[in-house]
Parts: C-alpha cells; structure tokens; sequence
C-alpha cells in the first residue's frame, strides 16, 4: 500500500524538481531517476498485490487489480526507457537549437506529470477523477506536443486540444448519466462514482440510462484511444512533437483511454444483459483497422505512418475486446502489451534515424544500414515485429484474435486479413529502402540509446514464443474480470 | 416548494437561449458577455438546487463556477482580445439563419434523448437535462463553425457550463473531489489555450484557424 504512494508520488515530485532544474545538463539523468523511482515502487506494488491480492487505499478511492496491476507496470517500465531514450535525443535536439534551456525545462517537467496522469488513470477508483486524470493527460501532451513551437506543431496540439477536448467532454456526460443511474441504487452518499461500488451494484444499474452512458463514454474515451472516425488528432499529434512524446503517446495514452472504455464496458455488460458494447467496440474496431491500413500506404512521413499503424492496432485490440470470451480477452491484453513495447522501440529507432537524417520524410532517409547498423536492425526488426511476424509477440495475439474471430465473427476475418496485408505490404516497401540503399545520413556526435530498442524487443519476442507464468496468470484473471 | 423547482426551469431556459445567443453573436466582446451571463445562471441554478435538497456540496460547486466562469475566466479571456486586438469574429462557415435552424433539430433530437432517462433523475430538476444535453451540443456545433480562436474556446468553455448543469440537474452534484478536478482541468486548459493564441499569433499573424490545415493527409 506504502509502494501506490510512491508509485504516485515519485512523479509527481520529478515535476516539481524539474520544473525549477530542467534546463540544467544534468536534468536529463535527473528525469531517467525519477522515472526509475516510480518503476521501482510499481514492481514493489506488484509483489505486493501478487502476495495479498487486490488492494484498497484512501478510502477505496484507489483500486489495484489484476487489470490495472499490469498496466501500471508496463506503464513505469515504458516510462522509464522513454526517459533513457530521450537522453541523448534531446542532447542532440538543444545541439541542433530545436530545444532552448526554457523548453527543456517545461519538456522533462512535463513529462514527469504525463507519467503521473497515466498512473493515476490507471489506479483510481472513481471515474469521475478518472475522467479528470484523463483531460489533465491531455493537458500535459497537448504542451509536449506543441513544444517546438514551429507552425505545424502548434497546429497539431490545437486540433488535438480542441478534438481530445471535445470527445472527453462527451465523456463527461457519460460519467455524470453513470452516476445518475448509481445514485437511483446507492444513494447520494453511496460513493455512486466508484468502480468497485458500480461494479457490485451492475446489474441493477437502469438500462436505458446504462445504454446511453456507454455510448458517450465510449466515444469520448474513443477518441483518446484513436478509433475511426475520432482519429484525426492523432498523426498530427505523433509527427509534430519530439519522438519521445510519440512514443509514450503510442505506448502509454492509448493503452489508458482503451483501459477507461474496459472499465466502462465491464459495468455495461453487466447492465444490460446485452451485447450493445461488444458490438459497437467490434464495429468501431474493424473500422479502424481497416481504414488505417489504408491510409498507410499514402503516408510519406515515417512518423505519421507508425501513428497510423498505432491506429489500426489499437482497433485490433478494441475488435478482440469487443469479440469477448477468455481466448480473444487473453489476446486483446497480451497485443496490448506487445504493441505498447515494439511501438516504442520503433519509435525510438525512428527518432534515431530521423535525426541523423534531418527530415522525416520517408524518401529522404536512406541506406540507414552503413551508417548506424543498430538503428538499422532496430528499424527493420521492429517494422517486422509489428507487422505480426512471428516469433514475435504480435504474431501470437494476432493469431489468437483471427482464429476466434473466425469463430465468433466469421464475416469480419476477410477483412482483418486484407487489412494486415495492406499494412504488411505498405510499411515494409517503404522501411526497405531506408534502411538499405545508397546512403543519405550523417553520422550524429553523441551515441544514440540502443539499449531501450532492443530491450523492448527482446521483451515482444519473448511475448511470443513463452508467457511466464505469473504473467499469463494476470491475463488469466483480468480477462475473467473483463467478463471473459 | 414547487416554487424552486420552476426557478431552476426558467434558468434552464436562459441558459439554453445564451447557448443561441452566442450561436449568432459576431462581437467577441458581446460572446465573452453573454458567456459570463451563463456562468451566472449556472450559479443561479446551482444555488437554489443545492438550497432545495439541502445540499452544501452544490453551494462550494456555485462557489468554483462563480469564481472560475463568472470571474477569472471572462476577465483572462477580455484581456487576451485587448493584447491581441481582436474585435470581430469573421464569417461563420454556415451563416447564422442555417445554424439557427440546424440547432432547433440539436435541441429536439438532445430533449428526445434525455426525455426516457430525465424521469428516472433523483433530483427535483431532473427535467432539466435534456436542456443541459442540448448546450453541449450547440457549444459542439459553435466549435465547429467558427474559424477564430477565441469564440472556438468559449464554445469549448460554454460546453462545460452545459456539462456542469447536467451534473447539478441529474444528480445531486458530483463528489467534491471530482468537481474540484474538472475545475482545475479547466483553468489550466485556459491558461494553456491563452499562451497558444498568442504563439499562434506570432506564427500565422492572425488568430484565424483556418491557416491551422497545413496537416493534410497526402
């Protein structure tokens, strides 16, 4: 119980100490403790939750679970080799005049409050400060995004302001009808905003309150998670900002915002007695998948196009929740987690090659592979990994969502298939020829963090071909809980 | 006590026709006014609810209303038109009669919506939600239509005001902790947005979004 205050509580404090020293040369190793501080106190609350089971705190205004334990771990560890990674990236960033002291210091003190606002998400009890840890999310980012100042990346956190603004508003909205339906059982002093009061009472929540809950809870966290047509922040969002910002708005936000539609959708399960969640998330899903494969193909800057991949993955993931039962919930948490951690080492290796390079524009990187050979193997082995080669993890959670699918859902399946070979063909015929080729790319000054890159994926392989055993076992209980 | 009940519907109604007043406003000094004025009935609303159930939490909720959207805000919001000099808003995209139109079908379709669920509210002004549902909509309709930054904000703004009336409307507030939240999600979503519509003045030399669509897909 001690390790949430600390998990909460490290951040937090980063913020405030680098606020005052972000700009000093040390901040950047300052911002990697902080970050190793929190994934310390979320490995000692794992232990501490495997050991005791779930746990309360203040109040029961915190809530740790199978569910969310895991999310929280893989969270902190996301977090902290993000913050490895942008050492030397923004070491290079202020070479290059793009980062002045001043934006140094908002970058790491934001980032640390960013960490916050996830862990916060992802251990409250109420979904009222759940919505609140959401919006103060996309506060932090919308200032990470914007932080180059340039034109466009004051245009990409506008539209992602005014576009995350109005989604989380709708989510609002839900949570207020929420509480209206728990307070009709609970009463007004019931604690009707808590998950796990909610969670007791679900199947006496009022259906058609429930019904129209659900549906502006989900398009509100939806647009956060990136769902089709809800997506246009999002590669705006992903190209303009610095790539360690990319990379923890791939790995961690979208996790957490398909993390407050489980939430939700486990409650409306119970509600209604009907499929109503399951089938919106299988049809917001599908289309996902399937137009952002499309759009893969036409995109020029590798950043936009990684964004986009991350679009149809999280529609992947929303498909197998939607799909339901133990085997495609299994599926849809283990791609959660291949996904956040290869989706970061590709980032990490992009924004590598990007800066060698000078440009994000896919034609102009060229013959990565005599330059910097480990940014190089990165590239390719993570593109590889997350077009769902095996033995990589996502091969396995891709495996296991097609053939329940074809089971459950058998019309949908052609178009999954069409829409993994798209992006097969699209990503890999346009990451062949940067990485091999006549070369284009400038040697940097200081040596690039590889070891984020390959740690992460050495994690997705191992995802794919042995789950240890306490892991699969958290799996195993959260998709019980999720209603598998 | 029926006399409460019809006060709070009667500022239900003035909130909803500030909602289209400000569809059809084109001074931005006029827009921040009549914002103000909803933030006013806001609190008016919440005052005599919170006096009614005998709730003190929608006393602190009219309290952080009335310091944020009443006060600090509309005077954050003065300041940043007088330093950037902006005075008019320019054309909506669809011209006001339209959008008058458009809104009559966001209200019915919002009173349609909210009518099954507003009998089920425990609170004595649970009728008041589909009204509260329709200012949502018409801010979501004044962010879409206009091109500038400052009447796209306050419409941002005025759909939280339609946001906190569905809460003190459907149920007794929300928890103390939540509303203290949202409220500080607000005020530094403002400060945030004022310091971009300054940036974005100084990059694009006008306050118009529509220099914001250099991001298209290609």
């Amino acid at each position: 119980m001690q390790a949430l205050y600390f998990v909460l509580g490290v951040p937090v404090m980063g913020a405030a100490v680098l606020a005052l020293v972000g700009h000093r040369d040390w901040a950047r190793d300052v911002n990697v403790a902080f970050s190793l501080g929190t994934f310390v106190a979320a490995c000692l609350m794992t232990v501490d939750v495997i050991s005791r089971g779930p746990l309360f705190a203040w109040d029961r205004q915190f809530f740790i679970d199978p569910l969310n334990v895991f999310l929280v771990t893989l969270t902190a560890f996301v977090a902290l080799t993000t913050a490895i990674f942008s050492r030397p990236y923004m070491r290079v960033e202020r070479d290059h005049g793009k980062m002045t002291p001043p934006r140094l210091r908002l970058y790491h003190s934001m980032y640390q409050l960013f960490s916050f606002t996830m862990l916060l998400a992802l251990t409250t009890n109420n979904m009222g400060i759940l919505w609140v840890a959401m919006e103060a999310a996309t506060l932090t980012t919308v200032l990470l995004v914007s932080v180059y100042r340039t034109a466009a990346s004051l245009e990409a956190a506008w539209k992602y302001f005014i576009l995350c603004g109005v989604g989380i508003a709708l989510a609002l909205f839900g949570t207020v009808l929420l509480h209206m339906a728990s307070e009709r059982i609970l009463g007004a002093e019931g604690g009707g905003l808590l998950w796990t009061s909610l969670n007791e009472v679900k199947s006496r929540l009022d259906p058609t309150i429930t019904t129209l809950a659900f549906a502006f809870l989900f398009i509100g966290y939806g647009t956060k998670v990136g769902l089709v047509p809800l997506h246009n922040w999002l590669p705006d969002a992903h190209a303009e900002g610095p790539t360690p910002v990319s990379a923890v708005l791939s790995g961690l936000l979208l996790n957490v915002a398909l993390y407050a539609v489980l939430r939700c959708k486990v409650l409306t399960d119970g509600a209604l007695h009907s499929a109503l969640a399951s089938q919106l998330m299988i049809a917001f899903g599908l289309l996902s998948v399937v137009v952002a494969a499309f759009f893969l193909s036409r995109q020029r800057d590798v950043k936009r196009m990684f964004a986009y991949s991350s679009i149809e993955h999280m529609g992947l993931i929303t498909f197998a929740f939607g799909l339901g039962g133990p085997i495609a919930t299994y599926a849809g948490l283990l791609h959660m987690t291949v996904h956040s951690l290869i989706k970061s080492a590709i980032f990490y290796a992009v924004g590598h090659a990007c800066q060698k390079a000078g440009t994000q524009v896919m034609e102009d990187i060229r013959g990565l592979i005599k330059v910097s050979p480990t940014v190089a193997w990165g590239l390719i082995l993570g593109s590889l990994a997350i077009l769902g080669m095996p033995p990589f993890g996502v091969f396995a959670s891709e495996f296991l969502i097609l053939t329940t699918a074809m089971r459950e859902q058998p019309w949908a399946t052609p178009l999954l298939l069409l829409a993994l070979a798209v992006a097969f063909a699209s990503v890999f015929s346009k990451i062949l020829p940067m990485v091999f080729g006549e070369s284009s790319v400038k040697p940097l000054a200081h040596s690039p963090a590889l070891v984020p890159v390959f740690v992460h994926l050495g994690l997705g392989l191992m995802l794919g071909l042995y789950i240890p055993p306490y892991l699969d076992m958290w799996y195993r209980q959260a998709a019980r809980m999720l209603g598998g | 006590m029926k006399f409460i009940p019809q006060l709070v519907n009667l500022l239900a109604a003035a909130i909803l026709l500030l909602s289209f007043a400000m569809i059809s406003q084109r001074r931005i000094a006029s827009l921040i006014n009549l914002f103000a004025l909803q933030g006013a009935a806001l609190v008016a609303a919440s005052v005599l609810l919170g006096y009614a159930a005998h709730n003190p939490d929608l006393y602190v909720s009219a309290a952080l209303t009335l310091a944020l959207k009443v006060m600090l805000i509309p005077w954050l919001l003065y300041r940043v038109i007088r330093r950037l000099n902006v005075r008019w808003d320019v054309e909506p995209l669809i011209n006001v009669p339209t959008m008058m139109i458009v809104g009559i079908g966001l209200v019915i379709f919002a009173f349609s919506l909210a009518l099954p669920i507003s009998r089920l509210s425990a609170s004595i002004a649970g009728g008041a939600l589909g009204i509260a549902l329709a200012c949502v909509l018409l801010s979501f309709m004044m962010m879409i239509t206009r091109s500038r930054a400052v009447p796209q904000v306050i419409g941002f703004l005025s759909m939280e005001n339609g946001l906190i009336f569905a809460a003190t409307t459907a149920t007794n507030g929300m928890p103390m902790i939540v509303e203290f939240g949202i409220a500080l999600d607000v005020l530094v979503g403002i400060l945030i947005l004022g310091v971009f519509m300054f940036q974005i003045r100084e990059q694009f030399d006008s306050l118009d979004i529509r220099n914001l669509e250099k991001l298209k897909e290609d």
